[in-house]
């Protein structure tokens, strides 16, 4: 795999989340995922469009090593695919202010946050969520300084070559310091955390075979692609 | 044989119990009374999973329907603390409760792990009293982590005891005590979900690794908690896991 360098010069040969930081991810952060529910957003289960940040966890099972596949479990089944802007955490960020958040920020990382597809928000969809391998980072992080506006970053995912989904960084309910701020009220964000700034609606699907990419302009492309679970184990 | 990880004189150790009542025995052979340390979690905790209404009168107290799948949700590693910690409880809160939780501990890889070979994946047991702020559910991914992740809102410990020296299943009377009232109490004999259920149920998806943990959920008996409360959650044969409620003001908030 290619080695990580910090901004200070450092060579990680084991990219840092590995060794000792947590993944997050936060629900209904764009506006138009939010949107897209409609009436819906209000109505029982949910009574109400969220106030508080909602996050879940991708936890290490869910990490996909360097040049590893997401995996499905037989060649029917589909993952969505979401595409996130990661924000890597470079200083410990506890009840900090919306002000002082991005000196927290060590800087951006694009991550695969594949997902069975699930369309109730009720309760924590962990059996879809925190599958083995389903959560790819990468290919290098880039410092903050290196992004002038978070917000005005594109992603773009890609299918077998081909541009699927587009998405703007700048519809969302809370920009990176914000959510940063957010987040660190109740829980402290620890070095080498990751904070997955939000997934757009209409994420495309994928199933066994397909190749992705993940594409930010300054931050590079992610790419991987998704095996069936027998295959897999044949082929690793 | 229990264990607990201990900070002492500049290390963290590894704790047995001592000789007399009242000590720890490090590792490394000292002795020492066992207010003389820092308790932490007493063991390298990697991922935590987490049952909700997992006692069928819990669910009832709480007006929902039990669930046909385990209402399972995740935790990260910030919000742990030690025996005898500190939870901060914010001043804004009207309602926060303590839970009492047998926790199960992963010892060996766990993948696609059918029940009746479930049991032999587990290393051991430990309490858990896992902190909740009712104030801020929202119903999306709900419990979320502002309600159930919060810094100091999980306390683990004091011992791992090995699965070797508890009957399997386990079945324990589980109580709790704030200010030496007895508070909530149960028995983990009653969990819905059982824990050759959980762990069957979980690494179908998601493969278990050494040190993961498994809190299984708590009974009836959930009460709000007060600045300056001691709130102490024991599980028979397990443990008795002291903590005390803190308010803003020792966080400069």
């Amino acid at each position: 795999m290619t080695a990580l360098v910090s901004p200070e010069g450092l060579v990680f040969d084991v990219p840092p989340w590995r060794l000792s930081g947590q993944v997050y991810g936060v629900l209904m952060n764009h506006r138009a995922a939010l949107a897209a529910l409609g009436d819906a957003a209000t109505q029982p289960p949910y009574g109400a469009a969220p106030k508080g940040v909602v996050l879940y966890v991708k936890p290490r099972n869910t990490l996909i090593e360097p040049g590893g596949a997401a995996l499905v479990d037989d060649p029917s089944q589909r993952l969505e695919v979401g595409a996130a802007l990661g924000i890597v955490i470079g200083r410990t960020a506890c009840a900090v202010a919306e002000s002082g958040a991005m000196a927290c920020v060590a800087g951006y990382v694009i991550v695969a946050d594949f997902s069975v597809p699930h369309d109730t928000w009720f309760r924590p969809a962990i059996r879809f969520k925190a599958r083995d391998a389903s959560c790819a980072i990468g290919p290098r992080v880039v410092a903050r300084e290196a992004i002038a506006d978070a917000g005005a970053l594109e992603v773009g995912v890609y299918v077998d070559g081909a541009l699927v989904h587009v998405v703007g960084m700048g519809g969302t309910f809370r920009s990176v310091a914000r959510l940063v701020a957010d987040v660190s009220e109740f829980m402290t964000l620890a070095p080498g955390d990751v904070l997955m700034a939000g997934v757009a609606p209409g994420a495309p699907t994928v199933g066994a075979g397909a190749r992705v990419a993940i594409k930010i302009d300054g931050l590079g492309r992610l790419e991987t692609r998704v095996l069936a679970s027998a295959d897999a184990a044949t082929t690793q | 044989m229990k264990r607990a990880r201990v900070a002492f004189a500049g290390a963290i150790h590894e704790a047995t119990p001592g000789a007399t009542e009242g000590t720890l025995r490090l590792a490394d052979g000292r002795h020492v009374a066992e207010d003389a340390v820092v308790w932490l979690a007493p063991f390298e905790v990697s991922t935590i999973v987490a049952l909700g209404l997992n006692y069928a009168d819990h669910a009832k107290e709480l007006t929902f329907k039990a669930q046909d799948e385990p209402l399972v949700f995740l935790k990260g590693p910030g919000s742990l603390i030690g025996h005898r910690g500190q939870t901060r409880r914010p001043a804004d809160a009207t309602f926060m409760h303590y839970e009492c939780e047998l926790a199960v501990v992963i010892g060996k890889p766990a993948r696609k792990v059918a029940r009746a070979d479930a049991m032999a994946h587990v290393a051991g047991y430990t309490v858990a009293n896992d902190y909740a702020i009712r104030d801020y559910l929202e119903n999306w991914y709900r419990p979320n982590l502002r309600v159930k992740n919060r810094d100091g809102g999980t306390v683990l410990g004091p011992w791992l005891v090995d699965a070797a020296d508890v009957e399997a299943p386990p079945q324990l009377a589980l109580r709790t005590f704030v200010n030496g009232r007895l508070a909530q109490q149960g028995n983990t004999r009653d969990l819905v979900f059982d824990i050759p259920f959980l762990i069957e149920y979980l690494s179908a998806f998601m493969t278990l690794a050494p040190g993961d943990v498994i809190l299984t959920g708590t009974p009836e008996g959930v009460s709000n908690v007060a600045v300056g409360d001691e709130v102490v959650c024991e599980i028979e044969g397990i443990g008795r896991l002291a903590n005390t409620i803190v308010g803003d003001a020792a966080f400069g908030r």
